[in-house]
């Protein structure tokens, strides 16, 4: 057992507090349009003075107050990096589509990681991939050629996604924490379902399949592909046989609830860290827990935007840590 | 006067700084671990400054049960009188095993107190309603930490000096 986190987990402890409920979320929920939905949040804390009236500038300012937390913490930020590996991707693919279309990027980059935008849009345009991590080069470099030259938009994205599937399952399998591994296989393993049930639903061909899934040891990527190739109830009778068998049942259900088990299952995983008191885990569940929140509350406001009712909103919305 | 004539006095004197030195190296740990806790729940929290204090606290005790057999041993020796008595050697390992149970009791009992009352903090930034059993998940370590004391005590005051 590590005293290191022990100031760190009590903090937590205090601020999981003021973390939205299933409760807080059905009130939410019920606020009739979306400025009273913007009030509620301002109320509860959400944003700054100057951010109230803007849904979007909301969300961003409680994303930073996430990290500024985790900042005075005083944790090693390298902990934390696998959970930032899809934010740090998804700058590349915005990257290599900005120098190649030659558009104007306008808020497309995340500012919070380890290469932001601008950085990233300098070693693409220069082409100097050896300045990337050794984990996105080559995806980088693959990515950048086929959109490019071949116009492949959607090559372009699978090499990168896979990239990124792959750089979260390496460095949650190297991680000493057990939260930070169970993170990972849960990420990999909802993507790769979600590959498999969107090449289902377009009629992709199995290699498409191999090319966009990334390996994991609790999903085989073998049988997930020809499950797909056989139809909808194929890939649920080989999810029923996996610990993903939750995610046959939403399928069955409808695709918003598969898309929202694929949420509640990372919740799912990170659950047990409510009940630990020393470790790192509590810390990484509150960040994941409030990035959820973001999430829910985000899909909420659309809802609220579209004017669409009650339940179609309620049937979106995930499932809340607390 | 050599060492080797007063070896009795000095093995009770051994006896009296282990169980100082262990109980207060144990409530030291404990306090220590309760306290980070404490300034994490108060940093966010400082409404819960009172709570929080009592259960940092708790893991204090043991070095005070040190502290009592560490001056019973004294005056039993006569040190604290201003006249140390003669104690063969024999006389002064027993009492330097009567103060052994709570030292070694202590220093153990000292720090899972502090990890017990670390989590307990958790339970009440969270729920400070449930104070009172959050207090009782480290006032129960405690209990092994005063059959200790008990020990030290009924075997300091026992030896013949």
């Amino acid at each position: 057992m590590s005293e290191r986190y022990t100031y760190a987990v009590a903090r937590i402890r205090a601020l999981e507090v003021s973390l939205f409920s299933n409760a807080v979320i059905d009130q939410l929920i019920a606020c009739p349009g979306y400025e009273q939905c913007l009030q509620f949040l301002a109320e509860k804390g959400w944003g700054d003075a100057d951010t109230s009236e803007d849904g979007e500038k909301m969300l961003k300012r409680e994303e930073e107050k996430i990290w500024q937390t985790v900042g005075e913490l005083s944790i090693d930020r390298k902990k934390f990096d696998v959970l930032s590996c899809q934010k740090l991707f998804h700058n590349l693919k915005a990257a290599v589509k900005v120098v190649c279309t030659k558009e104007t990027p306008k808020d497309v980059f995340y500012d919070d990681v380890s290469i932001p935008g601008e950085e990233m849009l300098e070693i693409i345009r220069e082409k100097e991939f050896g300045r990337l991590p050794e984990n996105m080069r080559q995806a980088a470099q693959q990515a950048y050629e086929a959109l490019l030259h071949a116009g492949d938009g959607q090559l372009c994205d699978i090499l990168i996604d896979r990239a990124a599937l792959d750089a979260i399952y390496k460095a949650g399998m190297e991680a000493e924490d057990e939260i930070i591994r169970e993170y990972a296989r849960s990420v990999v393993a909802v993507a790769d379902i979600k590959i498999a049930v969107r090449a289902q639903k377009t009629a992709k061909p199995i290699e498409f399949m191999k090319q966009a899934m990334a390996e994991c040891d609790s999903l085989s990527v073998d049988q997930l592909s020809r499950a797909a190739l056989a139809g909808p109830e194929a890939i649920r009778d080989y999810l029923l046989g996996t610990e993903y068998a939750g995610g046959a049942q939403a399928l069955a259900e409808s695709m918003s609830a598969f898309e929202r088990w694929c949420d509640n299952r990372i919740i799912e995983t990170i659950s047990p860290q409510k009940y630990k008191a020393f470790t790192i885990g509590p810390v990484v569940a509150y960040v994941l827990a409030r990035q959820n929140e973001i999430k829910t509350v985000r899909i909420i406001l659309s809802g609220k935007r579209s004017e669409l009712p009650d339940a179609a909103i309620r049937e979106r919305v995930r499932e809340m840590y607390v | 006067m050599s060492i080797w004539e007063n070896l009795g006095l000095v093995y009770a004197l051994l006896g009296a700084a282990a169980a100082v030195f262990l109980a207060g190296a144990g409530s030291a740990l404990g306090v220590g671990i309760a306290g980070q806790a404490a300034a994490g729940v108060v940093t966010e929290d400082p409404s819960k400054f009172a709570k929080v204090l009592v259960l940092q606290l708790l893991p204090g005790t043991q070095g005070i049960y040190g502290l009592l057999v560490g001056f019973l041993t004294l005056s039993k020796i006569g040190l604290l009188g201003g006249g140390a008595a003669q104690l063969d050697p024999q006389t002064g390992l027993l009492v330097l095993a009567a103060c052994l149970p709570v030292g070694i009791v202590g220093l153990i009992s000292g720090k899972s107190q502090g990890e017990t009352a670390a989590a307990s903090i958790g339970i009440v930034a969270k729920k400070p309603e449930q104070f009172g059993k959050a207090m009782l998940f480290p006032a129960m370590v405690e209990t092994y930490a005063i059959l200790s004391l008990l020990i030290s005590i009924l075997a300091v005051t026992a030896i013949q000096v």
